[in-house]
């Protein structure tokens, strides 16, 4: 059995199994998502954000 | 129905439609019957009218002396790119320097002391620059007013009481309240910038009243704020060299912070939308290609009834 049609079989012949396939991935996918997108943010923003000066003034 | 537009448009509909090309074009011309002269004088006339017309837009955009204002020169801010966030330290100092200087005559009433943590001071240091001024609170038991240290949750304190008294005390003129500054002014930060450098002795001719100074980003010329900011007018607790220019530059920020506290979470939400909309549309695309593909590949056959 090949790669697709076990996929095939095992999620996406059901609803339940696909629906249940389609908030997994959403709950994945975002916090992949969100993580790449704000490392990326902090990466331009070196040096400029709350984040990176609030070290001087806490102990 | 498709038969009646099959008759009106015979096998027309069907067909790719006929595009004249170029050549057919110029025969159907009504010039090719000029004269040679006609040509070239209509040419001469019409060009000379297009320059004209060019010509007086750019001193139209050139000069602009129809207005007494000087338009502030654009500055490259390190938070003006696309994904740039504002540098907070930078917002810190302005902080320091609108509470030095500034508060003095401006009110900022929509920020509050709690705005502050996470942007620019921790929670601690935060409710410390709140408890520095006393707060009207109330009224008690007794039904008095009282006073009593500021809360994180207090807004900035103002200098007047109201628009009347702070006009009383500033010959009439009527200081703005910071807090959106930046967004109520063409030119943004520039012109807060250039607005705080900007101060100059008066041209010959130029009245100034009492109480008005002369600069020329204002428009009209006559301010009745002073000169605010100069070389070593305070200390940075920071240690950073408190030239005029690094107060104007600092102070901007921070207005540029109050007016638009959310900038940098939008920059960062425009990076994420970039990223799901091109996402969505190359999927957006491919199943197009994928449905029309049943449709595109499909050979259609004309086969009139055999009598
Ligand atoms: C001595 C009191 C005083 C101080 C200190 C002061 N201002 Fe002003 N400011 C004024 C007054 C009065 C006006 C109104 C001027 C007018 O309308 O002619 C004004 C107007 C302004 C304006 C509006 C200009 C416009 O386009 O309408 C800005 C922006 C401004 N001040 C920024 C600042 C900043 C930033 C500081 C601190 C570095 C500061 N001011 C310090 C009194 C002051």
């Amino acid at each position: 059995m090949g790669f697709n049609e076990t996929v095939y079989n095992l999620i996406f012949k059901r609803t339940s199994t696909m629906a249940l396939a389609c908030v997994a991935s959403a709950f994945f996918f975002e916090r992949t998502f969100d993580l790449v997108t704000e490392n990326l943010f902090e990466k331009i923003n070196e040096g400029k954000l709350w984040k990176h000066i609030k070290d001087k003034y806490q102990q | 129905m498709a038969a009646s537009v099959g008759r009106i448009c015979r096998a027309g509909l069907l067909k790719s439609p006929h595009v004249p090309t170029i050549n057919q074009f110029s025969s159907l011309s009504t010039t090719r019957e000029w004269t040679k002269g006609r040509k070239a004088l209509l040419g001469t006339i019409g060009m000379l009218a297009g320059g004209a017309g060019a010509l007086l837009l750019a001193l139209d955009r050139s000069v602009r002396a129809s207005d007494l204002e000087l338009h502030p020169p654009k500055h490259v801010w390190s938070h003006s790119g696309m994904f740039s966030s504002l540098d907070h330290a930078s917002v810190r100092r302005g902080y320091e320097v609108y509470k030095q200087v500034c508060a003095a005559c401006h009110s900022m009433r929509f920020i509050a002391y709690r705005n502050l943590v996470g942007v620019t001071h921790t929670e601690e240091e935060a409710k410390a620059e709140a408890e520095e001024q006393m707060v009207l609170d109330g009224p008690n038991e007794q039904g008095e007013m009282f006073k009593r240290p500021g809360k994180l949750s207090d807004y900035f304190p103002s200098p007047y009481p109201n628009e009347e008294a702070a006009r009383a005390a500033n010959n009439g003129a009527y200081p703005p309240d910071l807090s959106y500054i930046v967004s109520a002014r063409h030119g943004g930060e520039d012109y807060i910038f250039a607005l705080l450098t900007g101060y100059c002795d008066a041209p010959a001719g130029v009245v100034l009243r009492e109480g008005q100074y002369f600069n020329p980003y204002f428009p009209g010329g006559a301010i009745s704020m002073a000169q605010a900011l100069y070389n070593e007018a305070m200390e940075y607790t920071d240690g950073t060299p408190a030239t005029a220019s690094q107060l104007a530059k600092d102070i901007s920020t921070f207005l540029k912070w109050t007016a638009e506290p959310e900038h940098d979470d939008r920059k960062k939400m425009l990076m994420k939308a970039i990223g799901i909309f091109s996402f969505l549309m190359a999927i957006t695309y491919y199943i197009k290609r994928m449905k029309f593909s049943t449709l595109k590949t499909r050979k259609i056959e004309f086969r009139p009834k055999e009598k």
